[in-house]
């Protein structure tokens, strides 16, 4: 029948969202602080935030030097 | 449920039961049968209970979702950029395309780093490498930079050896792994060259293993095409993000193919997905205009990065190494760079000359690179100028 179908359906979406209901959750302002310590600890790593030293750009165009 | 009067003039064998009754007719799917008045009436009854167990199904599954968002609602004390408020904040940023790569003879849609950050592999609407259709939406690099994989339009993820000798047709050595009913829209090898994740138009995903192209785990519950996954971080970790045209972006269990958390907040299709370096968050890009942030432990959104000046889709999001920046691609060919933590954006980059497709950063975060509709594919790095 097609209503059967669709009533497996909706028994699959119930089990689903019993599933998620049930996960253990975090306060935001915990999970926040987390999120922000993550990124000062790595910040002096991340070289697009914070840019390279002069002279170890991969990218950067060759130079040349005059020796006098 | 019958309220007509049944003229009863017909005698014989009730269709249902076979015993010999009055009958009467019924319709059961359009089709016309003579049942006695005993299996009328339970047929009735039936689709009474039918109908009621569907009716609680529905208000049970109303009522569970009202639930899950009392509970995410509960512990949602605080915004993330009110806890970055002691954040310093970021300068101006400059950033210099270093490359600009035009081998394509068409839109560039998908590309992909190498692990030893100094090739990509790009894919796009022509036939680099000989394929047999003419969208390419999806390549990734094999973990040791050996293969890559590809699909599109042809409903299949092939994977080709990688060979810089001339003589040999890659073509040739060619694998088909994954076979999906609709087309693939991204894909991406596992921690290892052996196993590939990929993602259809047919509304699923699929784990594949690359040597005997057979299906390891399917990952149903998508109601529409899905358009994106990343694959979570740790290397411990088995779970993988997906986003579709449901608005839908939802994290998987490999190893169960079970959804374990779903998030619904959206207003268009989901086309790109990326997870915080930590693992513990991933954010995605949108038709609806904004990019947005989720928080896997406190299950539920935290963030989202929106300017009422764009109104364009963001197709692509990356995360720079210690996350603090999210690099967005948007429709309008232009990327918006903003600070993750305080939820503002701090540059925006301009050079392409028509949609940013796709947008990766380098695995050692020092550069990224964007592909576009313009054919290029540019290659920029930079830095903070500190005020």
């Amino acid at each position: 029948m097609s209503s059967g179908a669709s009533a497996n359906a909706l028994q699959h979406l119930v089990e689903q969202l019993k599933l998620e209901a049930a996960v253990e959750r975090i306060k935001v302002s915990q999970a926040a602080a987390e999120l922000q310590q993550y990124c000062m600890q790595n910040a002096c790593k991340d070289v697009l935030l914070v840019g390279v030293p002069a002279g170890s750009n991969p990218f950067r165009e060759p130079r040349s030097c005059a020796l006098l | 449920m019958c309220d007509q009067t049944f003229l009863v003039n017909v005698f014989g064998s009730c269709d249902k039961c076979f015993k010999q009754r009055a009958l009467r007719p019924v319709f059961k799917k359009s089709q016309q049968l003579s049942y006695c008045s005993t299996c009328a009436e339970i047929m009735a009854t039936e689709g009474l209970r039918e109908n009621e167990t569907l009716a609680s199904l529905k208000s049970e599954a109303e009522s569970l979702k009202g639930k899950l968002e009392e509970e995410r609602a509960k512990l949602h004390d605080v915004e993330l950029h009110q806890v970055a408020e002691r954040v310093e904040a970021l300068g101006q940023f400059v950033m210099k395309t270093r490359r600009t790569l035009k081998g394509h003879g068409n839109k560039v849609l998908c590309m992909d780093w190498c692990k030893d950050k100094r090739r990509i592999v790009s894919s796009s609407q022509e036939h680099a490498v000989t394929m047999p259709c003419t969208w390419v939406m999806a390549c990734a690099y094999a973990p040791s930079g050996c293969a890559i994989a590809c699909g599109g339009l042809d409903n299949k993820c092939s994977v080709y050896p990688l060979t810089f000798d001339k003589n040999e047709n890659m073509a040739a050595k060619k694998k088909s792994v994954a076979m999906h009913t609709n087309y693939l829209s991204a894909c991406s090898f596992t921690n290892s060259d052996m196993q590939i994740l990929t993602a259809s138009g047919d509304g699923t995903c699929a784990l594949w293993d690359v040597e005997s192209g057979q299906l390891l785990q399917s990952f149903h519950g998508h109601g529409a095409d899905v358009l994106c996954l990343d694959l979570a971080p740790s290397e411990t970790g088995n779970t993988f993000v997906s986003g579709g045209c449901d608005k839908k972006a939802m994290v998987w269990d490999m190893r169960s193919g079970q959804c374990v958390q779903a998030f619904e907040t959206h207003e268009s299709d989901i086309n790109s997905v990326r997870y915080y370096p930590s693992g513990d968050a991933f954010a995605s890009g949108s038709d609806d205009a904004t990019c947005r942030l989720y928080d896997l432990r406190a299950d539920r959104e935290v963030a989202i990065y929106s300017k009422e000046s764009i109104i364009f889709g963001a197709s692509s999001v990356d995360f720079s190494l210690s996350g603090r920046l999210l690099f967005a691609g948007y429709n309008d060919y232009t990327i918006n760079v903003w600070d993750v933590l305080k939820g503002s954006r701090v540059s925006i980059l301009f050079g392409h000359e028509n949609r940013v497709s796709t947008l990766r950063v380098s695995p050692d975060g020092t550069a990224f690179c964007s592909g576009s509709w313009d054919h290029t594919l540019r290659v920029r790095d930079g830095g903070r100028w500190a005020f």
